[in-house]
């Protein structure tokens, strides 16, 4: 572990990760509803289309530039883990309501990863 | 403990612990695989969490909530259906969500079995 190219991407992560996780914790404390958990994932993933653009196509990024943003700090935003617990807790409620969390959260997810590379490449001008 | 340093301490572990699993793991048939298992790891133990009722934002927001991702999980399906990959992407999508939920049951039965 002394090896410093190994040390920091795991330090960054860790790092980018609390930062993430308290953001989510603060959003779900002020909001208490599954349906801020899809927001967070809804926004991460967009976030994480125009990261993943930028420091790929459009800057020449320092190299712990997306572990510490991307793999931390929007990966420790963003859950799966929660997103099941939601699910589970609200068939107990409602059915329907349910379903609507555990698809339109996979929905939203993959259409907004996809919105942020898009629109990112057309105002960075690239391709 | 104060629970947003609890969040930070289950956090600090669990995103690193995520990039290892994904940097362990190769993935010879373009499929990603390390995303897979720290989302069905991390839902098993959010599973067992909750249905012991402890540790909830240390384990639970803090170092599942951080183990487990849905950015990198649709970034990553994104490049399978960009890469025309189109079986592969929505493989990944209903193995991660089946899968993914089983485990978070089964945690939950399992922690309840515990308890009684």
């Amino acid at each position: 572990m002394a090896d410093r190219t190994a040390v920091a991407p795991v330090a960054v992560v860790s790092a980018g990760g609390v930062i993430g996780a308290l953001a989510r914790y603060g959003a779900g404390t002020a909001w208490p509803s599954p349906w801020t958990i899809l927001a967070v994932n809804a926004v991460g993933c967009l976030a994480m289309g125009c990261l993943v653009v930028l420091v790929t196509e459009v800057f020449t990024a320092h190299p712990l530039v997306r572990p510490f943003l991307g793999t931390g700090v929007l990966g420790g935003f963003t859950t799966f883990s929660a997103y099941c617990a939601d699910f589970q807790r609200m068939l107990g409620e409602s059915v329907p309501l349910a379903l609507l969390y555990l698809v339109g959260t996979l929905v939203l997810a993959l259409v907004f990863v996809a919105a942020g590379t898009r629109i990112t490449r057309r105002l960075a001008g690239v391709r | 403990m104060n629970g947003a340093l609890q969040v930070a301490i289950g956090a600090a572990v669990g995103a690193p612990l995520r990039y290892l699993v994904d940097r362990a793991i190769p993935r010879p048939s373009g499929f990603p695989w390390g995303t897979l298992v720290v989302n069905v790891a991390g839902s098993l133990v959010l599973g067992a969490v909750i249905g012991l009722g402890t540790g909830q934002l240390l384990l639970g927001t803090g170092f599942c909530g951080a183990l487990t991702t849905y950015s990198t999980f649709s970034y990553e399906t994104l490049v399978l259906f960009d890469a025309g990959e189109r079986r592969r992407a929505l493989a990944t999508i209903a193995v991660s969500v089946v899968v993914g939920l089983a485990a978070f049951w089964g945690g939950l039965a399992g922690a309840h079995a515990i308890t009684g």
